[in-house]
């Protein structure tokens, strides 16, 4: 895809030890599923992003793969249990090599 | 012949479960702790949101390890895969996704146990989401 994808994330800035907290990401990408015809007739080549990763101070807590059916500009929500400060790192990566990250703080008291 | 030809046609019943065999083994699953949300009525299957959560005390011992989702009415049959972990604390995640038509769409859990839960939602649309 040529267009730059652009992500964006929703993290509660602070959190209460062991409490649970929504995470929610968006991405922007066509997630083209290699089945649509272009005007010609032709065939549009698959490109999707086909993992999302989520890390935690440098440890996966969630991981997705996805595969065609996902809609275009995914969005994304999953939980994860506060233990200690530190900083999300979310990583989108798409058939064509193209990555995207984006990073959010979490404090816990 | 069929073979070479583009694949536009649509996943069916038999294909979901020739995956979920592939995945999973001709394992026994259980229904009740898997919850699969979704609208049953879909005006556009562009953009239809899904819901997943998997009862369990997500600790070391016991949690969930993966959740995957299959579609019996699109291209493909796989829909995604999620890995959690116990560091999510509840294994629940949602989305969107795409329907092409009326559909099965079904889930299935699997612990780190070895248990494997499913569930079943059908979904009527009324624009299809795919192709183009």
């Amino acid at each position: 895809m040529a267009t730059k994808t652009s992500a964006r994330v929703r993290v509660p800035p602070k959190a209460k030890k062991d409490e649970i907290i929504e995470v929610k990401t968006l991405v922007s990408h066509e997630m083209e599923s290699g089945v649509r015809k272009d005007a010609s007739g032709k065939i549009v080549p698959r490109d999707i992003i086909n993992t999302f990763t989520a890390a935690f101070n440098g440890a996966v807590v969630f991981e997705a793969d996805w595969f065609p059916s996902i809609s275009a500009n995914p969005y994304q929500a999953f939980f994860f249990k506060a233990k200690e400060s530190g900083e999300f790192t979310f990583t989108w990566k798409d058939d064509n090599g193209q990555e995207t990250t984006a990073k959010a703080k979490l404090e816990v008291a | 012949v069929v073979a070479l030809t583009p694949r536009l046609a649509f996943a069916k019943p038999e294909e979901v479960k020739a995956e979920i065999d592939k995945l999973y083994g001709a394992r026994e699953m259980t229904t009740g702790k898997l919850k699969l949300d979704m609208p049953e009525i879909a005006e556009n299957g562009l953009v239809v949101p899904i819901n997943i959560e998997v009862e369990s005390p997500m600790t070391e011992a016991d949690y969930v390890k993966s959740v995957s989702v299959f579609a019996e009415g699109n291209p493909f049959p796989r829909v995604l895969t999620y890995r959690f972990t116990p560091a999510c604390g509840r294994a629940a995640a949602s989305l969107r996704m795409r329907l092409a038509q009326t559909q099965n769409v079904i889930a299935v859990a699997e612990t780190s146990t070895g248990q494997l839960y499913t569930a079943r939602s059908e979904v009527k649309v009324t624009i299809g989401g795919c192709g183009g």
